[in-house]
């Protein structure tokens, strides 16, 4: 158990270590969804609100369930159960209450479940030993930092659209040199605070 | 299709990393040391080579609408005795790769290879295109890991080998060098293999 306030492992999760730029997680739909700011801003949000709601429910489940009856060794299955569960049920939820927004956010939704950010922050959470509320602070941070890393490689991205790019370079590539370049940027923020 | 054109077309020619960007989070995480890219490697090629058999096995008793959820559960199943092989037999190289281990479920390769090829072909191709898949895998991880491991740290497998005449590159274990080899392989095997150069 470490002694850090959530609030404080809130802005390290955004900024100095980053979910992304630092730990390389959710890279698969980082790279083919950041071609447009408004996909990437429905994606990123959708993010957000699935991981503090997975880690929450994911936080409880484990201690409250996983340890007591001494099945920890299950947790990777209930976990993707869990995320898969709670998924389905934002997209129900959504689709009833706010059709707007289920059209804006509805077609990222499924995606979401296979994002390994999500998955990644209930196994840092345990591994980490964070209590509640720090772990609360911690997916809400990630999220966030996450959202802020595809909007502005999808911002970048555009810019770049009609540059001459070496052909060997074009698609995967140059993005990949863009994330190195960002994530070196980042590296600045290192060393302020330490969370794990 | 023999088994062994399967295994090319898996491990090089439609390779997951730099064919279909596919798996790119672990290969960026895991490729500071070369053994955690060694054993990474092996734990995936053994989760995809045993999960394609098994959602070949029972691809047509599988109802359409609850596929995803039953090869997610049976890569999870595999996936978690790799872990606890890890745990066992090579505990510090479990430490070392973390959360990175339980992630292989969410390793895009493994979803990609079940959806792609398991769903379709017969129990022992899948395999045969697991074990390929696998070893593109392996393969590419190895080539970054040994740069940023040369690079960074002087060794080869923790052997160092460099003297103190070469000074260590700390970029190469940090964060984005990891971005910046992966693009620079992506670009040399692209130029070279898969761009037809206009006379």
């Amino acid at each position: 158990m470490i002694d850090i306030h959530p609030f404080i492992i809130f802005l390290a999760a955004i900024f100095t270590s980053n979910i992304l730029l630092s730990n390389f997680l959710g890279m698969c739909s980082f790279l083919s969804i950041s071609r447009e700011v408004e996909a990437s801003l429905g994606l990123g949000m959708a993010v957000v609100f699935v991981t503090v709601l997975t880690a929450a429910v994911n936080y409880v489940v484990y201690y409250q369930i996983l340890v007591p009856f001494e099945i920890v060794y299950l947790q990777y299955i209930i976990f993707i159960i869990v995320i898969a569960a709670t998924v389905q049920l934002t997209e129900i939820f959504i689709e009833r209450f706010s059709p707007a927004l289920y059209y804006s956010l509805g077609i990222f939704l499924p995606l979401i479940t296979v994002n390994c950010a999500i998955f990644g922050v209930a196994l840092f959470m345990i591994i980490r030993k964070y209590t509640f509320m720090q772990t609360i602070g911690f997916a809400a941070g990630s999220g966030i930092g996450w959202l802020l890393a595809i909007m502005a490689l999808a911002g970048i991205r555009q810019r770049i659209k009609e540059k001459m790019v070496p052909a060997g370079l074009q698609g995967a590539g140059i993005t990949l040199i863009i994330t190195g370049i960002m994530a070196l940027a980042f590296v600045g923020f290192s060393g302020s605070v330490i969370i794990q | 299709m023999t088994k062994i054109d399967i295994f090319r077309e898996a491990a090089f020619k439609e390779n997951s990393v730099w064919r279909q960007v596919l798996g790119i989070c672990s290969a960026l995480a895991v490729t500071n040391f070369m053994r955690n890219s060694l054993i990474m490697g092996l734990g995936v090629m053994f989760s995809l080579a045993l999960s394609g058999f098994t959602i070949s096995l029972i691809r047509n008793h599988t109802p359409r609408s609850v596929r995803m959820m039953v090869q997610t559960l049976i890569i999870a199943s595999w996936v978690i005795i790799v872990d606890l092989f890890l745990k066992a037999y090579i505990p510090d190289a479990s430490k070392q790769l973390g959360p990175y281990v339980g992630l292989i479920i969410t390793n895009c390769i493994l979803m990609g290879r079940a959806e792609a090829f398991a769903a379709k072909n017969t129990p022992l191709d899948s395999m045969v295109d697991g074990i390929g898949a696998g070893f593109g895998y392996t393969f590419v991880l190895l080539i970054i890991s040994l740069f940023r491991e040369v690079l960074g740290f002087g060794s080869v497998f923790g052997f160092t080998f460099l003297g103190d005449w070469w000074p260590r590159w700390s970029i190469m274990a940090m964060a984005p060098s990891a971005f910046f080899m992966l693009s620079i392989l992506f670009w040399y095997i692209h130029q070279k293999y898969y761009i037809q150069v206009k006379k």
